[in-house]
């Protein structure tokens, strides 16, 4: 038997570019510009970072920002109560941030895409099982959940990364599962599994290129809630070993400050809110991009 | 007589991020009282967009009137107040749609939405108007009238969704009617029925009929009279019996050449 | 980030299918409780050795056993957790290892701190975000919605414990109007409330915004023109009506991100409700209340939900009436 080979077309949806996309939208071109350089600052933080983050001094401090009274050119955003530079401590804080985020998001997204097609694709009592499991797993405030698990598990990187991964799956099973659903019955399926491909084959080549666009978006918007998620955990002093500089735990020391020392309150949460935000409207930018019928603007 | 509706040089564009189109290009027609006129073309046409034109319903940010005027008697419709306008809307001119179903709304009763024309317009309250719409039904041809005013859209058959757009759309004595390819979504057999309905309602109130349509075959059953657009202009008027003998126009005959008759082997 | 979960539309027809679909649904709230209550157990265990994480280091190993069999945990897992069940069915959940007293009386006592909070961070969200829905809704892409859409914005990216503590920095420090912590008066109130709200109004405001703008590109509405209503009856009467079935969904769901969210805001202000009482059970390894504490949280959030989808089947005549 001859083996004929036919070039069945992948039915890949045009998009259009994001770099273009992001040139057109000001606010988005600031919103990666923060992003690229808090990236920057995580990945060079030895070398950006005016001083050691753990480093304590105790005859400078709480001492306040530069630019008000008392404040020195030393220590830019000012020390908290042991004499620590908060620039230092905020630098070094984002690079569990970050860390955390994109592991996190990329773990959830592996395993909500693999669900979300395999649960899609194959359909089923399988499928139904597995959105019932969805629907369970919704059932958990998932920061309850994190807590609980790292609360007993004891603290670790690696631990909070896991749990918030392992949580996070559900939107991206959601949004695969639907895409799969209405790819199945197109023709470039259909003629694949005409001439015998194999389905994890199909599920590989033709169906999870065209998801990936709604995936980068979930991803996005999930990168910014596990920040915001980590810090939560770091803030009530579960997670991420203490000696470890976090913003969620810079923010539960500054604010046994608030009377005296407001900025060690505030500007970690200013980072927070920053990195948070630089997401949220780069995934926002990327949903205009992959799927335009799907941004309500 | 002077005609009921007469629409004069009208110009209608839309003005889009990339380009203008140009979708409504000096058009003039008239409809008399009691007359069922057709307006007849290819999608793109601008066919919808002069009908739309009657009620100023076209969605106004990418839609401008640039020129002409529609009128109702004296009044222009295109420099009207809202108040006006709004009064003419389901009054004095009644237009109905396409797809009966997305053009209801799914969430109320059907004589809820019949209603909402006699309390608007004839501050009917709502156990009036629940009594007044039980004829506009009937006349409608709607069996069982009080069972059906108490159901939904969904609830309903197409053709009997359109019934109730037609009921709807005559509870309020219009003068003027447009219809936008009323037949298109339905049955072919249902079609049928609904267009003698139009036919017949329009002759016992003589109200002036404005019948968008693409399909020919709708023109010859019950138009008196008409228009053939091409491309936002108007390239034919006539009686139908005239133009279908004897198209003036290369594109009029391009139409007819394209509509499949049956042939008697 | 929530989710939009409208079950699976049955399609009854008659009333009795309505009722059958709310049996079910009710009948798979308590299936779902049952798998919760067995994840919290075995969650619970996870940590290893919850006896020697009790005991100080320099315990004996007699006073290890001694403790292990008082608490039963020497049995084996089968047994213990066959033992846990049949006490949930007792509504007994245990002892609780700080306090020395039934876990459902020390949760109970602590609960309706709890959902005070939850309530009155509900309504505010609500009576926020719905007019700012409308607006942004209604001058969508004027200056009314970009603000409208900005402060959805910050409020989806902005943690919400750093809002508590912002606002305890400008109120309670600065202005110092308010109380930084404590319970029992409406001012106690104010500043938790408004930190639990800030997320949902953001995600509420967000999709009403887009349901309504959705709503009023429809046909219907076209039609409800060319009958001669006005802007404002239009909105109200058909925009709004069914723009907010879908909202209505998320509201539920809202709520047990709600929940959620008050453990954080209990923490930030101090707030004598189940949310802290949690964290120190965690922190203190009192895993009866652990265990308890997320079931009760899952419970309460399964109910919502629960009637959050029956009211949907009641409320959309398509589900409700079939054809």
């Amino acid at each position: 038997m001859t083996a004929i080979t036919v070039a069945i077309p992948t039915g890949r949806a045009r998009t259009a570019s994001p770099l273009r996309a992001v040139l057109r939208n000001k606010l988005a071109l600031v919103a990666v510009v923060v992003l690229a350089l808090m990236l920057l600052a995580a990945v060079f933080a030895p070398l950006l970072a005016p001083h050691d983050p753990n480093a304590q001094d105790l005859l400078v401090r709480l001492r306040p920002p530069a630019w008000m009274a008392g404040g020195t050119s030393e220590h830019l955003l000012g020390t908290d109560q042991l004499g620590r530079d908060l620039l230092s401590r905020l630098i070094y804080g984002s690079r569990i941030s970050l860390l955390v985020g994109a592991s996190a998001a990329l773990l959830a997204g592996i395993i909500g895409a693999t669900i979300g097609l395999v649960s899609g694709f194959l359909g089923g009592w399988f499928d139904r099982v597995l959105m019932r499991i969805a629907d369970i797993q919704l059932a958990f405030p998932s920061i309850l959940l994190a807590l609980a698990i790292v609360g007993f598990l004891g603290s670790g990187l690696w631990y909070v990364i896991i749990v918030l991964g392992f949580t996070g799956w559900v939107s991206y099973a959601r949004v695969v599962r639907s895409e799969v659903l209405s790819l199945r019955s197109r023709e470039f399926v259909t003629e694949a599994r005409a001439i015998g491909v194999g389905n994890v084959t199909i599920m590989r080549r033709h169906l999870l290129p065209n998801v990936m666009a709604p995936l980068a978006t979930i991803g996005t918007l999930h990168v910014a809630s596990a920040i915001v998620a980590e810090a939560s955990l770091s803030y009530l002093g579960m997670g991420v070993p203490k000696e470890i500089v976090t913003w969620g735990a810079m923010l539960a020391n500054g604010q046994l400050y608030l009377g005296t020392a407001w900025w060690l309150a505030v500007f970690p949460g200013v980072a927070l809110m920053c990195a948070a935000l630089a997401v949220n409207v780069t995934g926002d930018v990327l949903r205009d991009v992959a799927d335009p019928k799907a941004y309500r603007r | 007589m002077k005609p009921l509706l007469r629409i004069e040089e009208l110009s209608v564009d839309f003005r889009l991020d990339t380009e203008t189109v140009h979708a409504v290009d000096s058009v003039s027609l008239t409809v008399e009282e009691g007359e069922t006129l057709a307006v007849v073309g290819e999608s793109g046409s601008g066919k919808t967009a002069t009908a739309l034109s009657v009620l100023r319903l076209n969605p106004e940010p990418p839609c401008v009137y640039s020129g002409g005027g529609v009128f109702l008697g004296d009044r222009d419709v295109l420099k009207l107040s809202e108040k006006d306008l709004r009064g003419i809307r389901g009054n004095e001119v009644a237009m109905i749609f396409q797809d009966p179903m997305s053009s209801l709304n799914p969430l109320k009763r059907v004589g809820v939405q019949i209603g909402e024309v006699l309390r608007r317009h004839q501050g009917a309250t709502r156990s009036e108007a629940r009594q007044a719409v039980l004829p506009a039904l009937r006349e409608a041809g709607i069996p069982d009238a009080e069972r059906r005013a108490g159901q939904y859209p969904h609830q309903l058959s197409g053709g009997l969704r359109q019934r109730v757009m037609i009921a709807m759309a005559l509870v309020g004595r219009p003068k003027v009617l447009i219809a936008d390819e009323p037949t298109t979504a339905l049955d072919v057999t249902v079609q049928a029925q609904i267009l003698d309905l139009l036919v017949d309602l329009g002759q016992r109130h003589g109200m002036a009929i404005m019948l968008i349509t693409h399909d020919l075959g709708v023109v010859a059953e019950v138009a008196d009279r008409v228009v053939v657009m091409n491309r936002g202009q108007v390239v034919e008027t006539g009686d139908v019996l005239d133009v279908f003998d004897r198209p003036a126009d290369e594109y009029t005959r391009a139409l007819l050449r394209a509509t499949p008759k049956l042939e008697l082997t | 980030m929530t989710e939009l979960s409208v079950g699976a539309a049955r399609v009854p027809t008659a009333a009795s299918g309505v009722l059958r679909t709310v049996v079910t649904k009710i009948v798979t709230a308590i299936i779902v409780l049952l798998c919760v209550a067995t994840v919290a157990f075995f969650l619970v265990r996870l940590s290893g050795d919850p006896v020697k994480l009790l005991l100080p280091p320099d315990a004996t190993a007699d006073q290890e056993a001694t403790l292990r069999a008082s608490l039963g945990l020497d049995r084996p897992l089968i047994t213990q957790y066959l033992d846990y069940l049949a006490g949930l069915l007792r509504l007994d959940f245990g002892t609780s290892l700080v306090y020395d007293q039934p876990v459902a009386d020390v949760l109970l006592e602590r609960l309706p701190a709890t959902l005070q909070l939850a309530a009155a961070a509900m309504v505010l969200a609500l009576v926020i975000s719905v007019p700012a829905g409308i607006i942004a809704a209604l001058r969508r892409g004027k200056a009314g919605d970009t603000g409208v859409m900005t402060g959805v914005l910050i409020g989806q990216s902005t943690p919400p414990f750093w809002v508590g503590i912002l606002l305890i920095l400008v109120f309670s420090v600065q202005l110092k109007v308010l109380p930084a912590s404590g319970y029992g008066t409406f001012t106690h109130l104010v500043l938790p409330s408004i930190t639990l709200a800030a997320y949902s109004v953001a995600v509420i405001a967000r999709l009403l915004r887009s349901s309504l703008i959705d709503v009023l590109s429809s046909d219907y509405i076209r039609t409800a023109k060319a009958k001669g209503l006005g802007t404002g009856g239009i909105v109200l009467s058909h925009g709004l009506r069914n723009a907010s079935l879908p909202v209505i969904t998320v509201i539920g769901l809202e709520f047990g991100s709600l929940l959620g969210g008050a453990i954080l805001t209990e923490q930030v202000f101090a707030w004598p409700g189940s949310g802290r009482l949690t964290i120190e059970a965690i922190t203190n390894r009192d895993f009866p209340m652990v265990q308890a504490a997320v079931l009760f949280f899952a419970a309460i959030f399964v109910v919502v939900n629960l009637l959050v989808d029956i009211s949907y089947t009641v409320l959309d005549p398509r589900v409700r009436l079939g054809r």
